[in-house]
């Protein structure tokens, strides 16, 4: 009986210092996650509220961009809207074939040459840590210089960008495949690249097609790659394959440091329309998660 | 990681076997090439960015040789192309940004792992993905519009109060004359690199054995107690190089540096004075130059490829050396 010890001791929690110590750490990292949430509150509300006013059907499709001194209801940021669409689409189209192929090679090829898919795995982890701008000088050394300004360089920096994430990213879902599947469809006399392509791939489909997702959704807000490769134009230029083009993420950067009323209206419509291409493709990524977690289930 | 890649592969004939069914269709070697190409492509970019960038380069190191290059004198105007004050600026604005990033991150990543359980921590996460996905030019825009002029007014406050203290009136003196500065690009950089770093910190945080953790708890530790005695010594490494990957990516930051650092090209301790940073000054110089200045910028990013290659050679190294340690274990 703890009654006949005279001292009846708490064995559920511990307590005096050691108790407060753990509720002031536990604290701790409550805090830092408040502290996380204020600037991302802070700018999302910036941007949805400066941004508002300045969207509209008209500011969303006219194709000329108008000089920075006019107001925000003159023109639109058109030209801006196809570019970034475009752009986008086509590295991505370039990009998600080859760091899905890329991933295979690397997970279904490591028993032969185990050192090059080491190595090459290993290097586009590293290759993910290449800075954006250096992707964007990278180009234009290698293609503006001699081929010029066009939508289709600023595609060829992004896809050099989307690369590695797509890569790492289709890995994981890859060495999540039962290799008893593998085994079964070798049983049957399959070759290794039927049994990659109609039974290892549509295994890990849906995360693949979430984590190429949001490769795009990081890709369509990236700015530094196209400064120097597609320059900014003022109108509409469908063009994806030769003349300088335009994107909502340099058209943000050209207007941030104008000090006209207009040029930065527009930037905040045009912040806001660039997040929530970003959310879309991040809200589709987690649809798709959804999706196809329900249907292995 | 060997275990999970050790796939099963196609049966070859063990006996004597006719020629034909030893030789391979062709639709499955070409598959294979196709794949190996794609992988080879990691690395010929790697090795094309190197090469010819060096060669645009070769025209800034032979104008202003080893001296002229590795000044702190940025004067275009002059032909004067050094890059140590870019260099300095970006090492400046990295560290502030790992100082204010980590123990963020590592709290948030503790939280996720050990204090809240599945369910509330999904939400959390989608918090930081979130972040992850607000654009770089969007926290630049911010960061210039709103919270430079905000931050103005407490910069000077700051500094009138630390005038004549010892260290402090170096690091925080002075009178700032606007918000873009060193501090400002370092904040909002420890912003923008917190979701990789939480992220990869609690990859490694969610390693730990259970059998430790509990093996704490028995012996009547509190949570707090258990992630000292159990998770910290396990994935102290790990989350090293978790770090040292966000220094990597706040080195190479680029829109939301060039918007908010102020753009001067200056050496100095005072943290709320106006800098540059070798990403910011490509970004905002590129455009108009020509040259060496060119040849200069793209030896910056040179430098800056080589400087981010090196520290995600050392962190990934970290990683994956804790990883096979911890297997071994």
């Amino acid at each position: 009986m703890a009654s006949a010890t005279g001292q009846a001791v708490d064995l559920r929690e511990p307590g005096g210092r050691r108790r407060a110590t753990n509720q002031i750490m536990i604290g701790g990292m409550w805090l830092a996650f408040a502290v996380l949430l204020v600037p991302l509150g802070f700018v999302i509300v910036t941007v949805v509220s400066k941004g508002i006013s300045a969207i509209s059907w008209q500011f969303l499709t006219n194709g000329t961009i108008p000089p920075n001194i006019l107001p925000v209801t003159e023109g639109g940021m058109g030209a801006a809207v196809v570019g970034t669409l475009e752009i986008t689409a086509f590295a991505a189209l370039l990009a998600i074939p080859l760091g899905v192929l890329a991933a295979v090679y690397i997970s279904e090829y490591s028993d032969r040459h185990r050192w090059l898919t080491h190595l090459i795995s290993f290097m586009a982890d590293v290759m993910t840590g290449v800075p954006s701008i250096v992707m964007g000088l990278f180009i234009f050394t290698i293609w503006v210089l001699y081929f010029g300004y066009s939508g289709f360089a600023g595609s060829l920096a992004l896809a050099c960008l989307m690369l590695p994430t797509v890569i790492r990213s289709s890995y994981e879902m890859l060495r999540l495949v039962p290799d008893s599947l593998r085994q079964g469809s070798y049983a049957l006399g399959a070759t290794k690249a039927r049994v990659t392509l109609t039974v290892v791939l549509p295994a890990a489909v849906g995360g693949i097609v979430s984590g190429a997702l949001l490769a795009v959704a990081r890709a369509a807000g990236e700015t530094a790659p196209l400064l120097f490769t597609i320059l900014t134009v003022e109108s509409v230029n469908a063009n994806l394959l030769s003349g300088p083009n335009t994107a909502l993420a340099t058209q943000i950067f050209v207007n941030a440091t104008s000090p006209f009323q207009g040029a930065q209206a527009r930037a905040w419509g045009a912040a806001l329309t660039l997040i929530a291409i970003a959310f879309i493709l991040m809200i589709a990524a987690r649809f798709v998660t959804a999706r196809f977690a329900k249907n292995s289930r | 990681m060997s275990a999970a890649t050790a796939h099963a592969g196609p049966a070859r004939p063990a006996g004597p076997a006719s020629r034909l069914s030893l030789r391979r269709p062709f639709g499955d070697r070409a598959f294979n090439i196709l794949a190996l190409g794609s992988g080879l492509l990691v690395l010929v970019i790697l090795v094309l960015i190197a090469l010819t960038m060096t060669r645009q380069s070769t025209l800034w190191f032979r104008s202003e040789g080893w001296s002229g290059v590795f000044s702190t004198d940025w004067d275009p105007a002059h032909g004067k192309f050094g890059a140590m004050a870019f260099v300095f600026g970006t090492v400046i604005t990295s560290v502030i940004a790992v100082i204010f990033a980590v123990p963020v991150s590592v709290g948030v990543a503790l939280l996720l792992t050990e204090v809240l359980p599945r369910r509330w921590a999904q939400p959390v996460v989608y918090v930081i993905d979130l972040l992850a996905v607000v654009p770089s030019v969007v926290w630049g825009l911010w960061g210039i519009l709103v919270l430079a002029p905000w931050l103005q007014p407490i910069y000077n406050a700051i500094s009138s109060h630390v005038a004549g203290v010892p260290v402090l009136d170096d690091l925080f003196g002075g009178q700032p004359v606007s918000g873009a500065a060193f501090f400002t690009a370092g904040m909002i950089l420890a912003v923008m690199i917190t979701p990789i770093v939480t992220s990869l910190s609690r990859e490694v945080i969610a390693t730990v054995p259970v059998t430790d953790k509990e093996g704490a708890y028995a012996l009547g530790a509190t949570k707090w107690e258990m992630i000292r005695g159990a998770v910290w010594p396990h994935s102290q490494t790990g989350v090293v190089g978790a770090v040292l990957l966000g220094l990597g990516r706040a080195m190479g930051e680029t829109i939301a540096a060039a918007l908010v650092i102020g753009s001067s090209a200056t050496v100095t301790s005072h943290l709320f004075f106006p800098g540059y940073s070798m990403p910011a000054v490509i970004a905002n110089q590129f455009g108009e130059a020509s040259g060496v200045m060119r040849s200069a910028l793209i030896g910056l990013g040179v430098l800056l490829f080589f400087l981010t290659i090196i520290v995600n050679l050392a962190a990934r190294s970290i990683v994956e050396w804790n990883d096979r340690r911890m297997k071994g274990a």
